[in-house]
């Protein structure tokens, strides 16, 4: 618990400095948590199973990328916009999902980073497709998403049509209220899918993978099962996130989605083992927060705003880095500590 | 043909054929092949110390050292200090080094220190750690108290520069030196000599009795605990090696380059050398001056011919594309190979 | 009718017969105690009934088993389990961080049907907790466990374990027969005690129960009938009260093979001691060694015998200074710096560990770094010296393993060869070379010719023994195989549960053998 609470004196602290109005930060966090909740909760599952961070939601990222140029493509915006993109994401998740567990089953025990250099890799098939095949041998019909040349598709996509389709579905307040629900939703299902047989044995394989494979479980299936949920529900968040943001980065939009999920989650006290959805909610508040306030505390402090922006991709890199080494610590001491019992 | 793709290895085997491929392409398209090989070599000296500096690592038994940026922060850090004091040509390039030595030798000793802590996962953390520093450093150009015209901005913002131009200092003072042409191929002699003089050295020390104690201590754990050398004390000394390399690497790179590149520039620097070593036929815990030398040389032939030859049938930034497939699926292999196994 | 009936069982791993003709029947509610040493074929017997994959790989057996009457060929453990039998395997299969519930029912769940397993089938149906922990209950109840069925298991003590082990067996459905491997070696004397009052309730309830054990006081007071298995052969199958505990330990060590392959010659040893061992204790995980008191004579061969898991091992690897040991080693006078191997090494002691592809050899390496590599590191040799650096000599590396090579007639394709490559045998003859290198006059050995084929086993041992004879070397040979300590060590000192349970010469009788080896008190030790 000690890494959300020098957080929270950080956040606090850092707030002060920032001169900002209460109301300001609050509608801002409301925001914020409404558009990464499902990106961070996508995390869960693998690392209950055992399989650690899985940086490879950069796939699932991609996946709902994809769906979105292809109704960009077919002008289609909207409610109907927003969740037929939800409904095209779906199966290319699920494919990219379970070739991720495929390659993340011959990787036991570097899981991490080779999920890591999967989103690397994968990033420069999307890069081949859509700025080497759209145009020329995957026929795109919205020529306004074509580079001038005609070939690949443009680096900027305005989103407008989809634009808030979900954050003002249900326009009571001035507050995303449709979008909080939805990661409310995710986040009971999450919570269902651990009470289920199948979550049981996530867990037992998360715990002991020799156990729970002479206990007759599918260790493998299972693992690609988990990966394949947390895949789709980035594939779905990433949406989410980007109905709110309103334009897309092409070819850089899903770049630091592991990143910035991993750290949220890692902030909110989640470990290399552990992760539910109470760490999901405070990391993403915390450190979306700390976004929030460190290049205006930077600022008013330093007098550099420069500083407080470098100083948050520090922290989210440092946390990630820190985990790590302390995860890695533990499990070595661990292994002595077994010896000095049996003494 | 089987058994030919057996021997040199499946990756080599496609990376080869699809380089010939690159070659026949640009002789077709009347690409000025003179030129190509000069850029070749070019590209080859500039590159082969950071190869390099994987060999001692993955000789030691640390794996890839995804933390090289470590090295190269304080590589950067001397040629600043030999420009701020208004050092060129080989005096300004040998102080760089001179400072940078020691600097990278110390932190590589701590962060040798530190793997001994988190054995098994020295990749990943190596990596997070790697990031950290790097974004920790980008605070550190923003104040640190250089004052040479050269080095920060000339008007407006604060700190140094993005790129810090070499040419009134140290650029290519190693290209230049005893360089001359072959019909209308240049030769970079003293840039080849300088990478000749450390793989002797690496070579040498692995042909040492230290060397030696230190690979053993890398290739199986037990057997050198078993033989009474101090395993932890030779990882360090890989470490060690590998970050004073990772550190000289870059100051050549940079003479070679005419610029320093600061801030952001070293996040991704292990990942190219990571993949030059692994497509010489390196694996996980196995690594010598051989697989630096047909890496780099296959790797960066890859890069110099797939530029000119793409702009001409594509679009320019698929270059790129390519050294991205390429750098990371090889990774992504000799991730997912068992243990030993070369990629 | 018998509840299972074992007729006929033969077992080949290759070229080797691991079981031989093994029949025997056990009937319901029928405690029977299965003994033999390591290696006798009581694991590959266990492994067939229980189904395991490694039996299909490897060809499957011979012989017909039937359950009832009916016939029954298992070819995985869940059809094992399917027929009502339970395993409770050494190592325990439980999860720490789960509940005692939650283990007990690990991968057989009840279940309860949910809006999403309508749609996504049986694995998304919601955990019946209740149901469960009434289960659990019901089986510890059986057990007379009163603790509750919803603590985790991490931290709870060993003997607790055990139950849980057995309680998750007593939970499947139709238990007939339950199979335990070594269950008391964990426990402690009143665990134990508690543990076969279990044992002898649940026999009550009808369920027949295959006791492994190596504690033969054990077997004799708790089993109804005793089956003896020797080099793969059932050599007794007798109601337990027609037999005594030292004719099971005669009958369990006894060779068929008579010793007279070993030379009668005149062994004169001096009563100089190279080895003093006081009070040692090493830490090493599975095989430790818990307060030995030990003097070799220089010149001679002592064997370390006793089965596994009772820390002979650890003896050989705690002088070394792999694990962790505390006591006071002498050797030649002077006292040993204890945890580090380099301070063994200079005092001119060489080991041969067990773990030979692990511990011995650079599997990856060629033949000749492997020969040279130790006196290099340790004794600077096969070096010249350049200015400051001191470089690999390889022209007397290679001219030294050629000699070894032809010495000890090792079988490969040259030095340069790496020694992955080449078969157990040869790679055993490269860690000899290896010791060698060191010139020791004092050579640690452990299984040598495990995992070695019966021709190259015979070649391993007579280069031991021409080491010594010729030489003049020292030698400690820890073995599984009695058979082989007593073809060539002067004296035999065995090991039970970590402490030195006697010494006796190689002539002594199978008796005295098998009584100290299951640990039985026979004030017998040769000086």
């Amino acid at each position: 618990m000690i890494v959300p609470i020098i957080f929270l004196i950080i956040c606090i602290v850092g707030s002060f400095f920032t001169g900002l109005p209460f109301s300001f930060l609050f509608d801002e966090m409301v925001i914020r948590l409404a558009r990464n909740l499902v990106l961070v909760a996508s995390l869960i599952l693998p690392v209950i199973t055992g399989l650690g961070l899985n940086f490879a939601i950069t796939l699932g990222a991609m996946a709902g990328q994809i769906a979105l140029i292809i109704i960009t493509n077919y002008s289609i915006g909207g409610t109907t916009g927003f969740f037929l993109s939800l409904l095209i994401s779906t199966p290319f998740a699920i494919i990219f999902g379970y070739l991720v567990g495929r390659v993340l089953n011959k990787a036991k025990g570097k899981e991490m980073i080779t999920s890591m250099v999967l989103g690397f890799f994968a990033n420069g098939i999307y890069q081949l497709i859509f700025l080497l095949l759209c145009g020329t041998i995957i026929p795109v019909r919205n020529e306004s998403l074509l580079l001038s040349s005609g070939v690949g598709i443009i680096n900027t996509i305005d989103l407008a049509n989809i634009k808030y389709s979900l954050d003002s579905l249900l326009p009571v307040t001035k507050y995303p209220i449709a979008t909080l629900l939805v990661s409310l939703l995710v986040f009971i299902f999450l919570h269902f899918i651990l009470k289920t047989k199948l979550g049981q044995d996530m867990r037992a394989v998360g715990h002991d993978m020799e156990i729970a494979r002479v206990s007759g479980i599918n260790v493998d299936r299972t693992r690609i099962i988990s990966v394949i949920i947390s895949t789709v529900l980035a594939a779905w968040g990433q949406i989410i996130f980007l109905q709110n943001i309103g334009t897309m980065n092409t070819y850089g939009s899903h770049e630091q989605v592991g990143l910035f999920a991993v750290a949220s989650l890692l902030v909110g006290g989640a470990t290399i083992e552990k992760a539910s959805w109470k760490e999901a909610l405070i990391g993403t508040f915390l450190f979306h927060l700390l976004f929030v306030i460190s290049p205006l505390a930077g600022q008013n402090l330093l007098g550099n705003a420069q500083i407080g922006e470098y100083f948050r991709v520090f922290v989210a890199y440092g946390v990630i880095g820190l985990a790590l080494v302390l995860h890695a610590w533990e499990k070595n001491k661990a292994r002595t500590k077994l010896s000095d019992v049996k003494e | 043909m089987k058994e030919l793709i057996d021997k040199i290895g499946l990756p080599r085997f496609i990376i080869i054929l699809f380089l010939i491929f690159l070659m026949a392409l640009a002789i077709y398209l009347n690409i000025p092949i003179s030129d190509l090989i000069t850029d070749i070599l070019v590209r080859f000296g500039m590159n082969s110390i950071l190869v390099l500096a994987m060999v001692p690592g993955i000789q030691a038994g640390i794996g890839i050292n995804f933390n090289l940026p470590l090295g190269i922060i304080f590589g950067l850090i001397g040629a600043l200090v030999s420009i701020e004091f208004k050092l060129s040509g080989f005096t300004g390039f040998f102080v760089s080094i001179l400072i940078a030595v020691p600097l990278a030798a110390i932190a590589g000793y701590f962060y040798g220190k530190m793997l001994n802590n988190v054995k098994g996962q020295e990749m990943t953390v190596g990596n997070y750690i790697g990031y950290s520093v790097v974004s920790f450093m980008c605070i550190f150009w923003l104040l640190a108290p250089f004052r040479s015209p050269e080095l920060i901005w000339a008007y407006g913002g604060s700190g140094l520069r993005v790129t810090v131009s070499l040419e009134s200092s140290m650029a290519h003072v190693l290209n230049n030196f005893l360089a001359f042409k072959i019909g209308n191929v240049t030769i970079p002699t003293g840039l080849l000599l300088f990478f000749a003089l450390f793989a002797f050295l690496v070579w040498l020390y692995s042909q040492s009795n230290n060397g030696l104690s230190m690979k053993v201590a890398g290739s199986n754990e037990k057997f050198a605990l078993s033989n009474g050398i101090d395993v932890n004390r030779q990882r360090i000394k890989g470490t060690v090696i590998s970050t004073v390399l990772a550190a000289i690497g870059i100051i050549v790179y940079s003479q070679s380059f005419g610029f320093l590149q600061l801030y952001n520039a070293p996040l991704y620097s292990a990942m190219p050398a990571a993949a030059a070593i692994l497509i010489g036929g390196a694996s996980l815990k196995r690594a010598t001056i051989v697989h630096v030398l047909v890496g780099t040389v296959l790797f960066q032939s890859l890069l110099v011919v797939a530029l000119p030859v793409i702009n001409v049938i594509a679009e320019g930034s698929m270059s790129e594309v390519i050294r991205i497939i390429v750098s990371n699926g090889i990774i992504l292999y000799a991730l997912t190979r068992e243990g030993g196994q070369t990629a | 009718m018998d509840l299972l009936q074992i007729k006929n069982v033969s077992k080949y791993y290759g070229e080797n017969r691991v079981l031989n003709n093994v029949s025997l029947s056990i009937k319901e509610g029928e405690i029977h105690g299965l003994v033999g040493e390591n290696g006798a074929g009581k694991s590959t017997l266990m492994n067939i009934l229980f189904g395991m994959p490694v039996i299909q790989s490897t060809g499957g057996y011979e012989g017909e088993i039937f359950i009832n009457g009916k016939n029954y060929k298992p070819t995985s453990p869940e059809e094992a389990m399917a027929e009502g039998i339970g395993m409770v395997h050494q190592e325990f299969m439980l999860i720490p961080g789960f509940t005692i519930t939650e283990n007990i029912k690990l991968n057989r769940e009840q279940t309860s049907p949910s809006l999403l397993s309508k749609v996504f089938g049986k694995r998304l149906e919601k955990l019946d907790m209740k149901a469960m922990a009434k289960d659990a209950r019901e089986a510890l109840n059986k057990l007379d466990m009163d603790i509750d069925e919803y603590v985790p298991v991490a931290g709870l003590p060993v003997g607790h374990m055990q139950f849980i082990e057995i309680a998750r067996e007593i939970d499947k459905a139709g238990l007939k027969l339950l199979i335990l491997d070594e269950p008391t070696a964990v426990l402690t004397e009143a665990e134990a005690d508690k543990f076969l009052e279990v044992i002898k309730k649940l026999s009550e309830m009808g369920i027949a129960i295959l006791f492994i054990s190596h504690r033969l006081d054990e077997i004799k007071q708790v089993t109804d009938s005793i089956t003896v298995l020797r080099d793969g052969e059932v050599v007794a199958s007798v109601k337990t009260d027609e037999i005594d505990v030292r004719e099971i330990a005669r009958l369990m060590v006894g060779r068929k093979v008579e010793l007279s392959e070993r030379k009668n010659e005149d062994r004169k040893i001096s009563d100089e001691y190279i080895l003093e061992i006081k009070n040692l204790h090493v830490n090493m995980p599975g095989e430790e060694v818990k307060g030995i008191d030990l003097k070799v004579r220089r010149g001679e061969i002592l064997g370390i015998g006793g089965l596994a898991g009772q820390g002979k091992l650890g003896i050989s690897n705690g002088i070394m200074g792999l694990y962790e040991s505390s006591g006071t080693i002498i050797k030649d006078g002077k006292e040993l710096p204890l945890n580090n191997p380099r301070e063994a090494l200079k005092a001119s002691i060489a080991f041969l560990s067990e773990d030979r592809r692990g511990i011995g050899l650079l599997l990856d390496d060629s033949i000749e770094f492997n020969i040279a590599f130790s006196s290099l590191e340790v004794q600077d040799n096969f070096l010249k010296k350049i200015g400051p650096m001191k470089l690999i000599d390889k022209k007397k590396v290679r001219e030294h393993a050629l000699r070894m090579i032809e010495e000890l007639d090792i079988r490969c394709t040259g030095p340069r060869q790496h020694t992955r490559a080449l078969s157990g045998g040869n790679q055993q003859k490269v860690c000899i070379a290896r010791a060698l290198s060191l010139k020791p006059d004092l050579l640690l050995v452990s299984e040598p010719t495990r995992g070695i084929d019966i021709g190259a086993k015979k070649l391993v041992l007579d280069t031991l023994v021409k080491l010594n004879r010729e030489q003049g070397v020292t030698i400690i040979i820890t073995s599984s195989e009695l058979a082989e300590l007593r073809q060539v060590a002067d004296r035999i000192a065995i090991i039970y549960e970590g402490k030195l349970a006697g010494i006796l010469p190689p002539d002594a009788s199978d008796e005295e053998f098998g009584l100290l080896m299951a640990g039985e008190d026979i004030k017998k030790v040769v000086s």
